[in-house]
């Protein structure tokens, strides 16, 4: 239903009687682009991005919460702290949390903001869904915390396996919250894949073929496909558990003849695909980093793109190594096994390629480079006890031990969250025009790096000496007390690791108003994010720039000379645009998305409790996406972002440059990415109620 | 402006514009989306069917099982009505590309219709089951089937919705034919709709 309406493009001057459309008649068409309100209805990726970004580091402050509530309780032996079932809500909230709210959601943040720079696009293919996209994992998050003021969080760990989480054993409806929560931010990663694999496959700037693209893209686009398939299998085991739960189905009824197995195998043919897609997007950060703190190129490029995508196939593959303890039988244990092992080949590929990167380059170990430099030592770390788990016989002994949460988090708090500081500290400039602090930053690195070893490496110890994970005290004659302890202290310096980068994002933008700016080009980096000013112009690129290399931002400061040394021919500031485009039309911002994504919670506490409730949001997101659907995507009354437009109200003359859209950007993609995004706009949510 | 600068000062050849390749698919970015997203639709009908194939013959003794139930010649049927409705949404497809705005209509509202009547059939089914004594909850195949079929159900319902507001912007005359790619998309999701039932219908109801 693509409706570009046909309206007349000028009207005689001085008409009062402006077509404008009140859609349903409910809100008139948004136009601020500042203030708190622009947040709201904003389709811009980067204020997206940023916002993904923002509700991630809230989610983390309360997932940390949870976690050094985790670690007080496990101290000292005995722990009174938490009641058991409250600590079995705890450690439930805080790994779903961790996964859903704060890595899964960085990720996407820096995939929104980074994508189309790295690409040389306006924007993502599909504005709206990319707002629709963050209200989603909003919404779910908040209906899933919720829980806690609503009768008592999910129980059952984050994998809540049936018939555990049944309602015989799990009766508060935690676990209702935790289907309906994450049902909503499935919605949410599923809409956004959709978004970006379009984005970088139809929209990349003129002159970049794929073995072009910047290696952070391609990571994130193996990220989105893993997303796009591996999602809604959670959703449908999530479907058949809500079922159970609030209609008495019987998918987990056991003396109905159901098989506990079904949701083991449901949840981690979405799981493990789930730990590689939350590793990707900071293996793609730290390819983009290392390079231009080491000042060479990456090395083996084609090597990091299809160990990439190699690693996004296999990670399908291996999910039954979650349960060799179930009983899945000798053939299904040698085969998981061997293909477990195998996937450790590319990951391996990627982290020798980091290093061959780093040799014989010229180091600058500031901050973004340590966290890289953490990533891969780390990560290291836990990719080695990984293959220790794919090995079946010593798995069956640390199933269910803390080695296997010493692991997962060396390689999703080593791994991915190193990476994503990485990602912070070096895109901070790009982002918001300052850089962050060096001195609070090393401390905040070298704390988290302390800390976190304290808090990780002994869990392996433990692990092995037979703590199972997830009890909610031991006694003090198990000899596990001294290593606990270091634990929870460790946990406490990761604690004041991630207060001080929270303070340094304060201080350092108060520093900044005496500082030079930055520039566009802080790093003398070499991809194409940082050809234009910091912070980005709303519009990104003035022109669509045409790609001839890899790297083609440092291609254009560096060129071989006639000696065949390569020598600097410009400046950063000199090769970058200026960042006054013209005649840029961009996509106008839009209530709907948002309450098309807030009437998701709506039907799902209406499920859990009311009915009247969910036909409310039903209703309420029928007319969202009825709204959406007729509502143009560009609005020919918006800002214009032109030199002789000085009244933002747009005057007659103005609105011509609909037309100019074109020929100024020259840019392939963008007129399907406003004219058409309404279909799908349609077609996309309208989903929603299945699930 | 800033290109005279680049061009000169970062000795930028311009020679890839000879053998360029393509750095888009060609297709527009609301097919391509359309294409990506039924991607993610086959996982999540691969999980329903996989999970019916499990449970179909876990039926305890007693219980009522899939061969004491269905109705072959009835879901035949309704299965040729549906796949009708594909046809008239390639033909609706046919007129809006050379601009015949009646016959979209028409063959809009045909597919609409062939599809409510699949629906209105699966509806009769499934309480002619319920009378039978198959219900939601009374075994695991009854829960496996109605979410089976629901799903299913489901989704051909949001392409009736779909269908129904293409024709009424057709008779509003928004649907022109340089909007045929429209009706194409919301084609592409109920052709989709009508194959993820082939499949259903051959591993549920022709599969002993």
């Amino acid at each position: 239903m693509a409706i570009t309406e046909e309206r007349p493009l000028a009207l005689p001057s001085g008409d009062p009687a402006r077509p404008s459309e009140p859609h349903l008649g409910v809100f008139r068409r948004p136009t601020t682009t500042t203030g708190w309100r622009s947040w709201l209805t904003t389709v811009d990726h980067k204020k997206i991005g940023i916002m993904y970004g923002a509700s991630a580091l809230f989610f983390l402050v309360v997932g940390g919460v949870e976690a050094l509530l985790i670690r007080l309780q496990l101290a000292a032996p005995n722990g009174t702290l938490l009641s058991a079932d409250t600590y079995n809500q705890v450690f439930t909230m805080h790994g779903t949390t961790m996964i859903f709210l704060v890595v899964m959601p960085i990720g996407a943040a820096f995939a929104n903001y980074l994508i189309p720079l790295q690409i040389g696009a306006r924007d993502v293919a599909f504005p709206r869904i990319n707002a629709f996209s963050f209200w989603c994992l909003l919404g779910g998050g908040i209906l899933l915390n919720s829980s806690w003021f609503l009768g008592g969080a999910p129980d059952g760990g984050w994998f809540n396996y049936a018939p555990n989480s049944g309602v015989v054993f799990s009766p508060s409806h935690g676990i209702d919250f935790w289907n309906m929560g994450l049902i909503i931010t499935g919605i949410s990663s599923l809409s956004g894949a959709v978004n970006l694999i379009t984005t970088v496959i139809n929209m990349r700037a003129p002159g970049m073929t794929l073995m072009k693209v910047p290696v952070f893209t391609w990571m994130a686009l193996v990220t989105q496909f893993l997303l796009l398939f591996a999602i809604p299998v959670l959703t449908v085991a999530q479907v058949l558990l809500a079922m159970d739960r609030l209609y008495d189905a019987n998918f987990f009824n056991v003396s109905a003849g159901a098989d506990p197995l079904l949701w083991q195998h449901l949840f981690w043919i979405f799981g493990h695909p789930e730990v590689y897609l939350m590793i990707m997007p900071a293996f793609g950060i730290v390819s983009e980093t290392v390079p231009v703190f080491s000042r060479k190129p990456i090395f083996g490029y084609p090597f990091m793109v299809f160990s990439g995508i190699a690693i996004g196939f296999m990670g399908f593959g291996v999910w039954a190594h979650h349960m060799f303890a179930s009983g899945i039988g000798p053939l299904s244990v040698a085969a998981f096994s061997l293909s477990t092992m195998f996937i450790a080949v590319p990951t391996g590929v990627k982290i020798l390629n980091w290093i061959a990167t780093m040799w014989g380059g010229r180091l600058t170990f500031n901050t973004p480079m340590l966290f890289s430099v953490g990533l891969i030592t780390m990560f290291t770390i836990g990719g080695l006890s990984g293959v220790t788990h794919a090995v079946a016989p010593a798995d069956t002994q640390q199933t269910d031990t803390y080695y296997i949460v010493a692991h997962f988090h060396y390689v999703l708090f080593g791994g991915a969250f190193f990476g994503f500081m990485s990602g912070f500290y070096f895109w901070w400039p790009k982002a918001f025009g300052y850089k962050l602090g060096e001195g609070l930053g090393k401390f905040n690195f070298w704390t988290m790096l302390l800390g976190f070893n304290l808090t990780f490496g002994p869990m392996h110890i433990l692990g092995l000496q037979g703590m199972s994970r997830r009890v909610y005290t031991y006694d003090e004659n198990y000899g596990f007390d001294f290593w606990n302890l270091v634990a929870t202290i460790g946990a406490f310096i990761i604690a004041l690791s991630v207060l001080s980068f929270i303070i340094n994002i304060f201080v350092s933008k108060k520093r900044a108003a005496s500082l030079p700016p930055v520039g566009p080009d802080p790093w003398d980096a070499r991809g194409l994010e940082w050809m234009i000013q910091s912070p980005a112009p709303e519009h990104n690129f003035d022109q669509t720039p045409t790609v001839a290399h890899l790297d083609e931002f440092w291609h254009r400061k560096y060129a071989e000379g006639d000696d065949g040394r390569v020598r600097r021919v410009a400046t950063g500031d000199e090769v970058a645009q200026p960042g006054d485009g013209t005649g840029v039309h961009l996509p106008s911002p839009s209530y709907w998305p948002m309450v098309a994504a807030f009437s998701l919670p709506l039907i799902g506490w209406g499920l859990i409790f009311n009915l009247y409730l969910a036909i409310f949001g039903g209703v309420l997101l029928v007319v969202a996406l009825w709204g959406w659907a007729i509502e143009p995507p560009d609005d020919i009354d918006g800002v214009h972002h032109d030199h002789h437009d000085a009244d933002p109200s747009g005057d007659v003359e103005a609105t011509g440059d609909i037309e100019a859209t074109g020929d100024a950007s020259a840019d392939a993609g963008k007129a399907d990415v406003t004219a058409e995004a309404a279909t799908d706009a349609a077609a996309v949510p309208e989903e929603a109620p299945v699930g | 402006m800033a290109e005279t600068t680049l061009a000169a000062s970062a000795g930028y050849d311009t020679e890839h514009h000879t053998g360029e390749h393509a750095t888009a698919t060609g297709i527009s970015n609301t097919k391509l989306g359309m294409w990506v997203f039924l991607g993610s639709e086959c996982m999540l009908f691969g999980g329903l069917i996989s999970t019916y194939l499990l449970y179909k013959d876990r039926v305890p003794e007693g219980g009522i099982s899939p061969r004491d139930i269905y109705d072959i010649y009835f879901t035949s049927a309704s299965s040729f009505v549906l796949l009708m409705s594909s046809l008239t949404m390639v033909l609706a497809l046919a007129a809006v590309q050379r601009a015949d705005y009646s016959r979209l209509k028409l063959w809009l509202f045909t597919t609409a219709l062939l599809g409510s009547t699949f629906i209105a059939g699966q509806i009769y089914e499934f309480t002619a089951f319920t009378r039978e004594g198959l219900g939601f909850t009374t075994n695991i195949f009854g829960s496996a089937f109605y979410t089976l079929t629901g799903f299913h159900g489901v989704h051909v319902t949001i392409g009736i919705v779909m269908l129904l507001s293409v024709l009424i912007l057709a008779i509003r005359g928004k649907i022109t034919v340089e909007k045929a790619e429209t009706v194409e998309i919301v084609g592409l999701y109920w052709h989709f709709v009508d194959i993820v039932w082939i499949l259903i219908f051959t591993i549920i109801y022709l599969i002993p």
